[in-house]
């Protein structure tokens, strides 16, 4: 049979989706469901004075308001589910205490969607107001070291950055910014909770079933297997699904109070705030070298925002540390506190924001050298891990810078800023190095042989669109020996065996191993019940002789028989179960991703209008699955790095910490007519030293890079260096004409 | 969303008996509907006017073009009356929101637009004159790259953010209005209003007022126009600033010029001395920057959107260049 592992297999739940048959965490329509709404904070600090709730409760249809003063304690006033793995300081009607503008300060509950939201209108509060902190420049003065870095220490002293920068014959030093971003997938945050004999069903929309479970048990104070969590398809995720926020806890709250099961969905502006988003971020970098272009010296220093309430860290300068050769690196990570939501993981965090910066800088130090951006990257390149001198598991970068600049074209540029042009427009060709690190974690799966020759495999993992229903059918069908159509995957359901968050790029790399797994020891246990089947055609043979090819039993002298027909003989379920889980190879080996990514922009000299014609890019990431959806993620994460240069910003109002555009006609994502062509390919070379099936994840790897090589290209079409994201007319017209 | 009551009328005059204050008109719904789910506009009663006929497009005895207000915008931009004789409106049109949106918004819909300011459009904020008269203007000290350089006042520093009215404007539109008092004609360039200091007021339309026709007058620039729109993303975003020019022509001088700009006041903004000067030069880059820089005189920029003036200056000028450019089709 042919392989199945990485051909274009349809997506094994389009059908389903396209024809609406796919159900999303507010789709399930259960008996005597009633809506939750929520009411929010119009201040950004304080407390709440007085909250009137009256008019809201005698409305037609309302079930109960809940407030701070009538919402049951929970331990730790709300906050035993601080701890990972999807826990987060929430904010869940223990107290008075205002922490950001669009804190939760009240939930409605009524018959009716329209109706909770009618009565929430009507909840009138009133605030003792504080002073709060929303400038991130006034706070600057007052930032501070985390306590601690997910990614390794959080400064980070290799070398002596001091003697190295002295010793440099050309030296940058620029400062780089980054605006808040939401992650605005289509689907919002949204959850049904529903509590039966003490048992609590959410069905939600979520990057970690698992997660969601034991953190909601741990909020509430029951046991976690006295919590199920469902969520079949998410919406879109990148990260801001990845921990669970207040509006779960407050549904589960509030259906428990009205016994009954309540649908909770957050608007569209409710995604701004109170459910993360990225933070802002200022980077200072300087970057020395000698003449020829070796690195001598690398300073990243981040300073990003966090909440009153609790620490998040965009490590901004953590792929830094390892992106290219250099003796001497100094970065560090400070934090702001604002009086806002607390931010969270979005789409590659650090990663996205930090090769913006450093990728510019690599930019700006190649002109200061008079020298092509892609050979300074490959005098640098990176033969082992800097940061301990690690070999890579595996790494073919210099492939990528080759193969993406011949596709593109990079020879015919000319370095002068400006010197290109057509009729009509100012051209420009930027590039930088895309990377993302590899993440691997233990993943349990199932599998299960129907009497009638189907398969059902199972792993607790999740759906966020990227494709994993179909990819682990794949990988499970080609275990087994079985057409993928013979194979039905089950995922999102905390009833299912484990699996690790869909965060970090991490799905394909952790499940498809216990899958793989899985279906390895039910073929084994297939084959060994085989032959003791007299009725079989294989009875007595070794079942080392034997193997399932398309559906059939095959021996190695010819004979065969259909699956299908022993398993009905059979006539009971045959099932196995497996654990995989990385072993020491990162304690040998350091295991990253690596792209190259070329842009090329047109800039209209008279009215500044900016078009991207073309983006090319190269990946080194190891086993494709499916090469249509690996396709898909790279394209995707390349469109997410078009907002993140272009089009991408939340507006926090000053005056009273709300955003500003919260709304998807004002906080402009890039539409189709934004994105030109997209060329992505890919080297193809397995990461066997990282897993047994060569899978390094691919979520996120798309958008880092991308930013960065389109401010170049337009550098290099007007000559103006834009260090401010996102790119804007403002930013680079008026300062061209000069 | 507050609860309110819904009437679907027949006939213009039982839908024009029903109107007053706190009564609002329902065509496409593409504004109203999202801001009253938003709690801006809170209307205790929808008349709903889908069912009445005033969805046709009709010649007028003097050689114009009667639009009804139920007329959708994408029949209108592709109506072939208006794309032989009206090729500015058509393009404007379609310069706007998104082909599903262009399905549903009316004409009279899109008259009544209301701004896209951000601190008008969301209840959270407490300061905005226009949605509570007397709050203030959150946008004067906030987040204002997206406001007003022409025409603002102290108390607001909205846009109009239509792309349809600025050239119905350039073309010199009339707004027909009934009311139980009779029907009115008001000029395109009178219908909507500066703020001053009654910013609530977006148009001269009176609550018991219903829009049913837009009337244009006998076509006169069928070939040399255009609407430039610049904005931060390729299509369905508002108007950083847009420019709708139209020239007539004559032996290389240029006749007669209409020019309005979209995105920088609080209504279409007619750029009448630069159409005044424009008339008997020679049709060439020299006037056509000439005309730009006339056309934003007067601009006064807030803290985040200088960069209108010198961007609506160039809009200007590039499309009087691409209109002289522009082939009959």
């Amino acid at each position: 049979m042919n392989r199945v592992i990485g051909a274009a297999l349809d997506r094994t739940d389009g059908v389903q989706k396209v024809t609406g048959g796919a159900r999303y965490a507010a789709e399930f329509a259960l008996p005597g469901l009633c809506h939750a709404v929520i009411v929010q904070s119009t201040i950004a600090r304080g407390r709440v004075a007085a909250l009137d709730a009256s008019r809201a409760a005698h409305a037609p249809g309302v079930l109960l308001v809940m407030t701070h003063e009538n919402a049951p304690r929970l331990p730790q006033g709300g906050r035993a589910g601080v701890n990972p793995p999807a826990g987060r300081v929430l904010t869940l009607l223990q107290d008075a205490d205002v922490h950001y503008n669009g804190q939760p300060i009240a939930v409605v509950v009524a018959d009716t969607f329209e109706q909770a939201q009618a009565a929430a209108d009507l909840v009138r509060a009133t605030y003792a107001a504080d002073a709060a902190t929303l400038d991130f420049d006034a706070a600057r003065a007052t930032a501070y070291p985390p306590a601690k870095l997910l990614q390794g220490p959080v400064d980070l002293h290799r070398g002596h950055f001091d003697t190295g920068y002295a010793a440099a014959d050309v030296r940058i030093d620029a400062t780089y910014t980054t605006p808040m971003q939401h992650h605005n997938p289509m689907e919002p945050h949204a959850t049904i909770a529903h509590w039966q004999d003490g048992t609590l069903t959410l069905h939600d929309a979520t990057q970690y079933v698992s997660g969601v479970r034991e953190t909601i048990a741990k909020v509430l104070g029951i046991d976690a297997a006295k919590v199920r969590v469902i969520s079949p398809f998410v919406g879109g995720g990148f990260g801001c699904k990845g921990s669970m926020w207040s509006h779960v806890a407050l549904a589960a709250m509030c259906a428990r109070a009205v016994d009954r099961p309540v649908k909770l969905v957050l608007a569209r502006w409710q995604m701004f705030g109170p459910a993360g988003g990225r933070p802002r971020t200022e980077q200072r970098i300087a970057l020395g070298a000698t003449r020829d272009g070796t690195l001598t010296a690398i300073r990243h220093a981040v300073i990003s925002h966090t909440s009153a309430i609790e620490d998040f860290v965009e490590p901004s300068s953590v792929p830094t540390r390892m992106l290219y050769a250099c003796p001497n690196a100094n970065t560090t990570q400070r934090l702001v506190k604002l009086d806002v939501g607390t931010p969270t993981f979005q789409r590659a965090p650090g990663e996205a924001t930090g090769t913006f910066a450093f990728e510019v800088a690599m930019d700006e130090l190649a002109y200061a050298l008079a020298m092509d951006p892609v050979e300074l990257r490959m005098r640098n390149h990176a033969d082992a891990d800097p940061q301990d001198g690690k070999p890579w598991t595996s790494k073919h970068l210099l492939e990528c810078y080759d193969s993406a600049a011949t596709r593109f074209g990079w020879r015919n540029r000319d370095p002068l800023p400006g010197s290109m042009r057509t009729r009509d427009a100012w051209v420009g060709y930027g590039m930088a190095t895309a990377t993302y690190p590899a993440h691997r974690q233990a993943a349990q799966a199932s599998a299960r042989l129907w009497t009638d020759g189907t398969f059902i495999v199972a792993s607790g993992s999740q759906e966020l669109g990227t494709g994993t229903y179909t990819v682990m059918t794949q990988v499970a069908a080609q275990s087994l020996g079985v057409p993928p159509a013979s194979v039905r995957f089950l995922l999102g359901d905390t009833a299912l065996p484990r699996a690790p968050v869909s965060g970090g790029s991490t799905t394909a790399a952790s499940v498809a191993p216990a899958v793989k797994a899985a279906c390895d020891a039910l073929r084994a246990r297939i084959l060994a019940a085989v032959v003791r089947d007299p009725q079989s055609a294989h009875y007595g043979v070794a079942p080392s002789e034997l193997a399932i090819d398309d559906g059939r039993i095959v021996a190695a002298d010819g004979r065969s028989e259909s699956l299908a027909a022993f398993a009905g003989r059979r006539g009971v379920p045959l099932d196995a179960a497996a654990e995989s889980k990385p072993g020491d190879e990162k304690t040998t080996y350091a295991a990253h991703s690596f792209g190259a990514v070329f842009a090329e922009v047109r800039i209209d000299p008279w009215i500044g209008r900016i078009r991207i014609p073309r983006i090319v890019g190269t990946y080194d990431v190891g086993t494709r699955l499916n090469a249509r959806t690996a396709l898909s993620q790279l394209r995707g994460g390349i469109v997410w790095g078009v907002g993140l240069a272009l089009t991408e910003e939340s507006l926090l109002d000053l005056a009273t910490g709300h955003f500003a555009n919260a709304s998807l006609a004002e906080y402009h994502v890039p539409v189709n007519a934004d994105i030109g062509e997209l060329d992505v390919t890919f080297v193809d070379f397995p990461d066997t030293r990282f897993n047994p099936l060569g899978i390094r994840g691919i979520g996120e790897i798309g958008i880092t890079g991308v930013a960065a090589a389109i401010d170049n290209a337009v550098f290099h079409a007007c000559g103006v260096r834009v260090r401010d994201l996102p790119i804007t007319v403002d930013k680079y017209l008026p300062q061209a004409r000069a | 969303m507050r609860a309110f009551d819904y009437v679907a009328a027949t006939r213009v005059d039982d839908a024009v008996a029903m109107l007053g204050a706190g009564t609002r008109c329902l065509a496409g719904g593409t504004n109203l509907v999202d801001l009253m789910k938003g709690g801006i506009e809170a209307p205790s009663r929808i008349v709903d006017i889908n069912r009445l006929p005033l969805d046709a497009i009709e010649a007028t005895p003097d050689g114009g073009l009667r639009v009804g207000a139920l007329v959708r915008n994408s029949d209108l931009a592709n109506d072939m009356r208006v794309r032989r004789d009206y090729p500015l409106l058509s393009l404007a049109l379609l310069a706007g929101a998104t082909p599903q949106l262009r399905n549903m918004a009316s004409v009279g819909g899109n008259l009544l637009q209301r701004t896209r300011c951000y601190y008008f459009a969301d209840t959270a904020f407490p300061a905005c004159n226009k949605r509570a008269p007397g709050s203030g203007c959150g946008a004067r000290a906030g987040h204002n790259r997206i406001h007003a350089v022409l025409g603002a006042s102290e108390a607001c520093v909205a846009v109009h953010p239509s792309d349809m009215c600025v050239a119905l404007a350039a073309l010199d539109a009339t707004v027909v209005a009934r009311s139980r008092r009779g029907e009115r004609r008001i000029a395109m360039t009178a219908f909507h209003r500066l703020p001053g200091d009654t910013p609530w007021q977006d148009t001269e339309l009176a609550d018991d007022e219903l829009v049913t026709a837009v009337e244009l007058p006998p076509p006169r620039y069928r070939r040399h126009v255009q609407y430039l729109k610049l904005r931060d993303r390729a299509s369905y975003a508002f108007a950083l600033v847009s420019a709708a020019v139209a020239l007539d022509v004559e032996g290389g001088r240029v006749a007669s010029a209409r020019i309005a700009l979209g995105g920088v006041a609080h209504k279409p903004w007619r750029a009448t001395d630069a159409e005044r000067a424009l008339a008997g030069q020679a049709a060439g880059a020299t006037a056509f920057d000439d005309a730009g820089r006339r056309a934003l005189a007067g601009a006064v920029p807030l803290r985040d959107n200088a960069f209108k003036i010198g961007l609506g200056e160039r809009a200007v000028s590039r499309a009087l260049t691409l209109a002289m450019e522009r082939s009959v089709s």
